[in-house]
């Protein structure tokens, strides 16, 4: 069974079926269609979890089809351990998604619908090409349907912001292709995996690693590219924010491992420290940023980019790891601690920008001030909301503490002021989220818009439940998921430490 | 007695073009449909006997003056299809604004016979004779409609610019011919490498830039675009782009092949300046027409990225292929402008678009699919046009110019995503849907579809195109 192809393409049709059957009238048959396309994806990723073996760091459920024979363009699929958990995480958030329109979405419907459904496909297909333009072609189709989603539902600005968002991920990824093009014209070649035995100087290496840089930096995104984020994290709709934090912040950071360090490593090697410097800027700067907000939307896109911050820590930190105290294995921690916050951050920033949107949908206003004591009002929703804001502030037992423990720990071997800074995050972190909780949620009922509020209906439950399972069951038992990255960030650890100069 | 069969595409049109003058006569033109299905038959009948002699080796007639090879015949087949496209769109817009429907027809059929001879001309003289051919009934065209205010005046330009274009290229042409003392390209393509030869070369690539409207010789193309009544720049801006590639390639590829470095740098020079006007001046424009019209002299600076990169890296496929999706877009463009323009207002400016989606989504769906065609974003034929462009000049070590190319790219697609903007995440001024001929709604499926089936399989498409080199 071509599962990965299924996983790709289901969506799609759903997305046609959508379109054709949903109208304005009816639009309980597009909603109930898209969630059966979600639930029909969700069951493929079961066969695709018991079938992944997470000692072996080869692509799994290879598929391998000629696309464009004349210049070497396969349709070749295929998962290891980084991106196995991340087309879970890809159809699980489309599922949310689905199930958080709705309430909150009651403008053609069917456009909606169809525009996560083919973001999903596009994602995954992002995260199992294993041809360069393959992956291209995915990176960059993704693009239209996150446009629209911003500019159709998004909120007042939404035009500016949507522009914003495609003109910066456009700019950062058109270089890419530059950098595919050149590395094909090295190795007549367009299969990613080729290129990681394809010896470069280090001049070229310096090169391409700035190509790379630049895509992936956008997307992550890494200070100071990050100014999209927040323009378009808090004009989207609330699953068009999901969307954006919890999938398309990990495609930079699954381009850092998937083609820099496996391709550059020297050129990353060289330039560790600046990449560093970078993270430790989203995580300390960033995250004073965050305190200062007002609206609550912008305060968790300026955490995503802070958590986000984290991830590109720890995949760098690798090389000062390996010359301070020549251990494999610290830094093996440092690179799996990578990969848990991206899987970690999507449950906790996703669940947040979803509990916003619930209150969006009610009051119409995402500013802190006109809200205050909704836990009187909503109790079940402010527990709920506390569990996510346990997690972004990163407390033990949620998902949230496990990926940047780990970091944090392995920053330790790295340099001690390093570990300090990082670890500093625990106090901005609890700052800029507690605080917002305490405002939003705690005290006197603000006014009378937050005492006419009503608590969250059924599918609401249905969805933060899902997200609960999520943020704890990564946060008490880690396990399942660091068993599926062990071949994988092994291999890459290796690649990564590797000198392909000649 | 000369060899005829190879001419046997352009015999047809032209027996059906005096059938067609003829039976409007005898029809004292009552019944323009006999008229319209009589042209669409020409098309198809010539595209018959065409791809009929498309594996035939290649043959020269009237002592090599015409040639019949495979780059000719794939160059005409693009010219019918877009044609095609051309008369059907356009039929409902020419008979509602009351033109000259058989005239609208025989003209740019006679139009469509000189690009014929014009790809197929393997001389100057014929060369010259087939380009003005194909340009004259443009002019005539262009101010066809009587009650349009712009008309007369955009047909004055481009005559004027269009002679001065026609006279450039013949004064280099006559270059060549003291230079050589022949007319035959293949004689002259065997010449050694002469200083008068580059001189030649300068004039006669200006000539060619003038053709293709590319920077800086664009300035009679915004003003047509706009003044031309818009089922015009529809043909304007489809098949005459086509023959200006066998243009191109006559005399740059068959004639010139010595010179190819010094070609070569003056492509360069030209196309990035083409991309950068093109791509720049399009942004502050407020009229759809004239914005396409900046748009397509930025596209041909990246169609000659592929004809600058050469044989040995595949370029001159890429250029075809990039010349051939253009046009498709700029068809479904300018297509969809001549649909909204059917109920007698004309669609200009992009405002005009506000709120399609909610008017008529599946005509918005289409459009989308061609802007970003345009702007170069997958999963589109665009995409793959810009990349076989953007790869043969990598080939060739010219990674700054790839990445110059994709830059203006960039700042290309912000003109096309503010026209999706428009169209998409703006309300409508009037909430009433706009009811579109299922007829006129299946052409703009067929190039909105073509347009995204070619970006997803484009494998047979480059195919064809690297096979006539």
């Amino acid at each position: 069974m071509p599962l990965l192809s299924l996983l790709i393409w289901l969506p799609v049709l759903g997305a046609i079926i959508v379109l054709i059957v949903g109208k304005d009238t009816n639009p309980n048959v597009s909603r109930w269609i898209a969630l059966i396309t979600s639930i029909i994806t969700l069951l493929l990723c079961i066969p695709l979890y018991m079938g992944f073996n997470g000692h072996s760091y080869a692509m799994q459920f290879q598929e391998h089809y000629q696309w464009i024979p004349v210049y070497g363009i396969n349709y070749s699929l295929g998962v290891d351990g980084i991106s196995a958990p991340l087309i879970m995480l890809t159809v699980f958030t489309t599922l949310l998604v689905v199930i958080a329109s709705w309430n909150a979405i009651n403008t053609k419907v069917s456009q909606y619908l169809a525009s996560f459904l083919v973001m999903q496909s596009m994602v995954t297909g992002v995260f199992a090409a294993t041809d360069a333009i393959l992956f291209y072609v995915f990176w960059e189709a993704m693009l239209i349907p996150m446009y629209l989603s911003i500019g159709i539902w998004g909120s007042a600005n939404r035009s500016y912001a949507s522009i914003k968002f495609f003109l910066f991920t456009f700019l950062g990824s058109a270089l890419l292709l530059i950098v595919i093009l050149y590395l094909r014209s090295q190795n007549h070649s367009f299969n990613i995996i080729d290129y990681y035995s394809l010896k470069l100087s280090l001049h070229a290496q310096l090169w391409i690693f700035a190509g790379f840089l630049l895509a992936f930096a956008v997307k992550v995104p890494m200070w100071p590219v990050h100014t999209w984020l927040p323009d378009a994290h808090t004009e989207a709709p609330a699953g068009g924010s999901v969307v954006l934090a919890a999938l398309m912040l990990k495609l930079g950071a699954y381009g850092f491992l998937r083609f820099t360090l496996p391709i550059t490593p020297d050129a990353s090697h060289v330039l560790d420290k600046f990449m560093i410097g970078l993270s430790l800027i989203a995580i300390i700067y960033i995250g004073l940023v965050a305190i200062a907000q007002t609206d609550m939307k912008k305060l968790i896109a300026y955490s995503s980019i802070a958590h986000m911050g984290f991830v590109t820590l720890g995949s760098f930190m690798i090389f000062i790891i390996i010359r301070k105290t020549g251990s494999i294995a610290d830094a093996y921690m440092s690179l799996e601690g990578a990969m848990v916050q991206m899987i970690s951050h999507a449950f906790s920033s996703g669940a947040m920008f979803l509990g916003v949107g619930v209150l969006y949908t009610r009051i119409h206003s995402r500013l802190i001030k006109d809200f205050g004591g909704v836990a009187n009002t909503m109790p079940v929703f402010a527990a709920f909301f506390m569990i996510f804001a346990m997690s972004n502030a990163g407390l033990p037992g949620t998902s949230g503490f496990v990926g940047e423990f780990m970091i944090i720990l392995s920053a330790f071997k790295a340099n001690f002021w390093i570990s300090v800074a990082a670890a500093s995050t625990l106090i901005w972190a609890a700052a800029y989220t507690l605080w917002m909780y305490k405002r939003v949620f705690f005290g006197k009922i603000a006014n009378d818009k937050v005492a006419a509020l009503v608590d969250i209906n059924f599918s609401d439950k249905v969805l933060f439940t899902l997200l609960t399972i999520g943020v704890l069951g990564i946060g008490v038992y880690p396990l399942p998921l660091l068993n599926m990255m062990h071949g994988t960030v092994g291999h890459l650890l290796t690649l990564s430490l590797q000198t392909k100069v000649t | 007695m000369p060899n005829l069969i190879p001419l046997l595409p352009e015999i047809f049109m032209l027996s059906m073009i005096c059938f067609i003058i003829l039976t409007d006569l005898i029809l004292r033109s009552k019944k323009p449909g006999v008229i319209y299905y009589l042209s669409q038959f020409t098309l198809f009948g010539s595209f018959i006997i065409t791809a009929y002699l498309y594996s035939s080796p290649v043959i020269t007639s009237f002592s090599q003056s015409f040639i019949l090879d495979p780059l000719a015949s794939l160059l005409k087949i693009f010219i019918y299809i877009s044609s095609f496209f051309v008369f059907w769109f356009s039929r409902v817009y020419v008979s509602e604004r009351k033109m000259p429907q058989a005239e609208y027809y025989v003209l740019t059929l006679f139009s469509i016979l000189g690009m014929m001879l014009l790809v197929s001309a393997h001389n100057f003289i014929v060369l010259f004779l087939a380009l003005e051919m194909s340009t004259l009934p443009v002019y005539a065209l262009v101010a066809l409609w009587n009650d349009s205010p712009y008309g007369a005046e955009a047909s004055m330009k481009y005559f004027v610019m269009g002679a001065l274009a026609s006279g450039i290229l013949l004064y280099g042409l006559s270059m060549l011919y003291g230079a050589t003392g022949t007319l035959d390209m293949v004689a002259v393509s065997q010449s050694p490498h002469d200083l008068l030869l580059v001189f030649a070369l300068v004039f006669i690539l200006v000539g060619i830039a003038f053709k293709f409207g590319a920077a800086p010789f664009h300035s009679w193309v915004p003003d047509v675009y706009t003044g031309a009544p818009t089922a015009i720049t529809l043909f304007i801006t489809s098949a005459p782009k086509i023959a200006a590639m066998g243009l191109a390639f006559r005399l740059l590829v068959d004639t010139m092949p010595v010179l190819q470095p010094e070609w070569q740098q003056i492509l360069i020079v030209l196309s990035i300046a083409s991309m950068a006007l093109g791509n720049i001046a399009a942004i502050i424009q407020t009229n759809l027409k004239r914005m396409f019209a900046y748009s397509s002299v930025a596209h041909i600076g990246y169609m000659f990225l592929g004809l600058l990169a050469g044989q040995t890296a595949h370029g001159y496929a890429a250029a075809l292929f990039y010349m051939f999706s253009y046009t498709l877009m700029a068809i479904g463009a300018f297509g969809l402008l001549v649909i909204l323009s059917s109920k007698g207002i004309e669609v200009e400016e992009i405002s005009d678009l506000r709120g399609l989606n909610s008017r008529n989504p599946w005509l918005a769906f289409m459009m989308l699919l061609v802007l970003f065609s345009m702007a170069g974003i997958p999963p589109t034929v665009g995409f793959f046009a810009k990349l076989w462009v953007l790869e043969s000049v990598v080939q060739i070590h010219l990674v700054w110019l790839a990445t110059l190319a994709l830059v203006f790219a960039i700042i290309g697609s912000y003109y096309y995503i503010n026209v999706v903007k428009v169209m998409y995440f703006e309300e409508p001024d009037t909430a009433a849907p706009f009811v579109c001929p299922d007829n006129l709604t299946l052409a703009m499926s067929v190039v909105g579809m073509m347009v995204l089936i070619l970006g997803i399989i484009p494998s047979s498409m480059i195919m064809l195109c690297r096979s006539v080199f």
